[in-house]
């Protein structure tokens, strides 16, 4: 009875968690699908408010909204995507080397994170977009290059206390390599970690992508991206056009919830026991 | 005459509803059928290794459990049934807790506001008095808890139930971390205490001191009291004592031959059947692990075996 | 007295050291990151405006250094910024230092109103959500606070702009100042009133943060063993709360916010753009358009410079309040 009720909740979290994920991946296919026809300009209809036919409304070129938005989701997955994907992966080397390396390193890795946290993350961002000439490379490395910091420190935690656990003590003594203790010990408990890292870290990344492409920074004005498109609603709010900024937000709003949802449903199932609450 | 106890708990059983792994449920009983009385002007002693479960009867009687604790049996104070109301009123007035250690106390606030409690109109001349007899100097009012030392912080902590004039006191290892002396001097004033007429129900692991200012001793064992004897019996020796544990727990004692009981004391969830002590109790019979004795009198004290004489 | 004051100018004096190397190392690094830019400080400042002078021309070379190499370029630039001269903005055409001065009062006063609300805000729902933890309130205010924090702060601006600005009309669409008045002419009022809605905007966007912090730290308060003795001492809930309670969860709650001055200067960045505010956050976002190089770098740095302070004083503030610290040395 027991058993089968922990089977029941984990089998219901899995479903919940494959659903979310169909329901991104639709978003995202959906996106790329669409064609180019679909957002095109049409001064006959520009700046309709929503209706059935346009559920979003129209921009002031005539663009329909709803199709834009959901460009522009696809296009911001992607961003969020590889950047979080970068990062976590600069979190994981430096958190362990910061962990199995000399203490001079750990100093000097613990000292860069601190330089990384010392600059607000959207004015570096900024600086480094605008190093690489703006423009989509720029982005990426921006937002990858601030996210590792936290998941970096959290890593390094880890491996500190792994290392000292009685288990890797007995596999050293046992004669094993270091290689092997990484493979066997460290690698199977940091995976877990690393996956709910990248996929939390996700939801910030697409949100510093809409920011900084509201900025002016990064995608170019013509790509559909959701922060040109509220950049773009800006100009004709006080005009009282407020789909252009109410729509696409809340999409990205939701799908940033949705993430964020499929993420801790993730660290549920990988770690029941420090999500029991 | 027959006195009105202070404290009377009747078949107390304490159980902790646990979520075992990810999402099982399951109940852990910590106190079984506890049953003891404290009459004012006496010391009773509850006496057990650690992991017994003793601490949890404190906070039973205060009404302090933490939240997924179900209680069975009664208590009365003053012949008064005690519901979780009433332990609410009575707590801090007529039922005063002396806590273990100086984590009892806030880190933040100092020593003499805190020892004062939130009461109005605030008791800080009784406070300053109480202070001068526990040996406590003028400027100990202006630390804060982290720089008292071991038997200040305990000093300081009786201080608070003093303060509170309340009858019925509950002092929960009140000495670890003290020196002898010092423990000595923290139970003279319970002594003091209770000749003033108050109940001290004293919870303990040191049985060698218990034996000494206690006027009755419970002997508990396993989330349950095996016997409860006064402490003359103790000072007697094993012939005037009447349960097994009680004895083999005389004869451990480093002055009686050091003579170690073999075995553990069996931990919550892995209790075993009929009577707690029978793996362990060189007498036992068939009957011992069938069903579980109860609690009766003899010579005096109580013991809880079939075969006690 | 003194044996309680020496060893804390000496963490001060430590952590200030600390501070000022990373100063130092965010110096190198945003000197590195905007000569690799394709930005040429020099063609920018001339493409600007009008007829520049021989004169002018030497100037901005001799400042930017472009014959030398790299390093010495920047050892240039790290000895006028010591002497205080941070440059030429090329889209204002005024020094940087009187930009950064003038923006930041603004920044400072937005910053300042978002803080305390974010703060405010923020430190009563955890105490509310801390005390009530898992019954309605709690839960509520629980996934308010995580959909608070999954919202972008520029879209907040927007929408608040939507409903306060364009449909209620109460507060006007952008600028620190009415139109067409002069700086001395705006009364304090007048500034309140626009600023109001940005520091709404930055307040909202950051105090999920502070809230959850305070609703876990006073859970754990909650269940501390001094809390357990204060109720066997017969306080009761609301008692408990006021006299244990707080006094527990202040300092890490106020740690908490001084050490967001990152985010804090991060959001302002968005929220003045949104509202077309004239502070150091949306001059930050200009210059990096404009390619105006000192202006991006000197307000890099202040960000920098701002953060550490916050740190500081977060970190000073433990050993100020916390009577452990304070007084482990005696």
């Amino acid at each position: 009875m027991k058993l089968f009720r922990w089977k029941n909740r984990r089998t219901r979290t899995l479903c919940y968690m494959t659903l979310l994920g169909l329901l991104l991946l639709a978003a995202y296919l959906f996106g790329l699908l669409i064609p180019e026809e679909a957002v095109a300009t049409d001064f006959m209809n520009a700046k309709l408010p929503p209706s059935l036919e346009h559920p979003f409304g129209t921009d002031s070129l005539g663009r329909d909204l709803f199709f834009r938005t959901l460009k522009g989701l696809s296009v911001s997955i992607t961003v969020g995507i590889f950047a979080s994907l970068i990062s976590a992966v600069i979190a994981v080397l430096v958190g362990v080397a910061a962990a199995v390396g000399s203490k001079w390193l750990d100093n000097a890795i613990c000292f860069v994170i601190d330089l990384f946290m010392g600059v607000p993350h959207t004015v570096l961002v900024l600086l480094i977009s605008f190093a690489l000439g703006r423009g989509l490379k720029g982005l990426l490395v921006g937002i990858a290059v601030t996210h590792w910091t936290g998941l970096a420190r959290v890593i390094r935690g880890e491996v500190l206390t792994l290392r000292n656990h009685p288990f890797v003590a007995v596999s050293r003594r046992l004669g094993k390599s270091s290689g092997w203790i990484l493979r066997h010990h460290l690698l199977p408990h940091l995976l877990p970690q690393f996956l709910v890292g990248l996929i939390l870290m996700f939801p910030h990344a697409i949100l510093h992508e809409a920011s900084i492409s509201f900025l002016g920074y990064g995608l170019s004005p013509e790509q559909p991206a959701i922060g040109i498109i509220l950049s773009e609603s800006m100009k004709y709010l006080s005009a009282g056009l407020w789909w252009p900024a109410v729509f696409p937000g809340l999409t990205l709003v939701l799908i940033v919830l949705l993430v964020d949802k499929f993420g801790d449903n993730l660290k549920r199932i990988l770690d029941p026991y420090s999500a029991q609450e | 005459m027959e006195q009105q106890p202070l404290l009377k708990v009747e078949d107390l059983s304490v159980t902790f509803r646990m979520y075992d792994g990810a999402l099982a449920q399951k109940d852990l009983s910590v106190i079984t059928d506890l049953s003891l009385t404290v009459y004012p002007g006496e010391i009773v002693a509850v006496a057990g290794s650690s992991g017994s479960g003793k601490s949890l009867l404190a906070s039973a009687v205060l009404g302090l459990l933490p939240g997924n604790a179900v209680t069975g049996g009664k208590m009365y104070y003053r012949g008064e049934l005690l519901t979780s109301e009433k332990q609410k009123a009575l707590r801090g007035k007529e039922i005063a807790l002396v806590p273990q250690s100086v984590s009892f106390l806030d880190p933040l606030m100092k020593v003499g506001p805190q020892a004062d409690g939130a009461k109005k109109p605030l008791p800080t001349k009784r406070r300053k008095s109480i202070f001068q007899r526990l040996g406590l100097p003028e400027k100990t009012e202006k630390l804060y808890p982290f720089a008292l030392s071991g038997g200040m912080a305990r000093r300081v902590l009786v201080s608070t139930a003093l303060i509170s004039d309340a009858d019925l006191m509950i002092a929960d290892e009140p000495t670890p971390g003290m020196t002898l002396n010092q423990a000595l001097e923290a139970l003279t004033i319970f002594r003091e205490m209770a000749n003033e007429g108050k109940g001290i129900l004293l919870i303990t692991h040191d049985i060698d001191l218990a034996f000494a200012f206690a006027d009755r001793i419970a002997v508990f064992y396993a989330g349950t009291t095996l016997e409860i004897a006064s402490a003359k019996d103790f000072q007697n020796g094993p012939d005037t004592l009447r349960h097994p544990y009680s004895k083999a727990l005389w004869q451990a004692l480093p002055q009686n031959g050091f003579v170690p009981l073999k075995g553990f004391q069996p931990y919550a969830g892995h209790l075993p059947q009929g009577c707690l002590f029978a793996p362990r109790c060189p007498y036992k019979k068939e009957r011992c692990e069938r069903e579980t004795p109860s609690m009766r009198e003899m010579r005096g004290g109580e013991v809880r075996c079939f075969y006690a004489t | 007295m003194k044996e309680k004051i020496l060893p804390f100018l000496g963490a001060f004096f430590a952590k200030g050291v600390r501070m000022l190397a990373l100063l130092l190392v965010v110096s190198i690094a945003a000197f590195a990151l905007v000569s690799l830019s394709p930005v040429d400080p020099v063609q920018q400042y001339l493409l600007g405006a009008g007829p520049v002078s021989e004169e002018q021309r030497a100037q901005v070379e001799e400042y930017w250094g472009v014959n030398d190499p790299p390093v010495e370029r920047y050892f240039n630039w790290l000895s006028s910024l010591l002497s205080g001269d941070m440059g030429i903005s090329t889209l204002y055409r005024r020094p940087v230092s009187d930009i950064i001065g003038e923006r930041f009062f603004n920044s400072i006063a937005l910053m300042l109103c978002a803080w305390l609300l974010s703060g405010g805000i923020g430190f009563a729902l955890g105490c509310v959500m801390g005390a009530k933890k898992d019954r309605w309130p709690d839960r509520i205010l629980k996934k308010v606070c995580y959909l608070f924090s999954s919202l972008p702060t520029f879209w907040l601006g927007l929408v608040l702009l939507l409903v306060f600005a364009v449909w209620l009309a109460w507060f006007p669409v952008g600028f620190s100042a009415p139109i067409g008045m002069l700086d001395s002419e705006v009364s304090l009022w007048q500034r309140f009133y626009h600023l109001l809605l940005p520091a709404l905007t930055l307040s909202l966007a950051s105090f999920s943060n502070i809230a959850l912090h305070t609703r876990q730290k006073l859970i754990d308060v909650l269940e501390d063993d001094y809390v357990l003795f204060a109720r066997a001492r017969g306080e009761g809930e609301g008692t408990i709360l006021r006299r244990h309670g707080l006094r527990n969860i202040l300092i890490p709650a106020l740690t908490l916010q001084f050490s967001s001055f990152a985010e804090l200067f991060g959001g302002s960045v968005l929220a003045e753009t949104v509202f077309s505010y004239p502070g150091l956050g949306s001059a930050a976002a200009e210059a990096g358009l404009n390619s105006d190089i000192p202006l991006l770098l000197g307000i890099t740095l202040f960000s920098a410079l701002f953060v550490c302070v916050g740190n500081l004083i977060a970190d000073m503030l433990y050993r100020v309040v916390d009577p452990r610290i304070r007084e482990e040395r005696r």
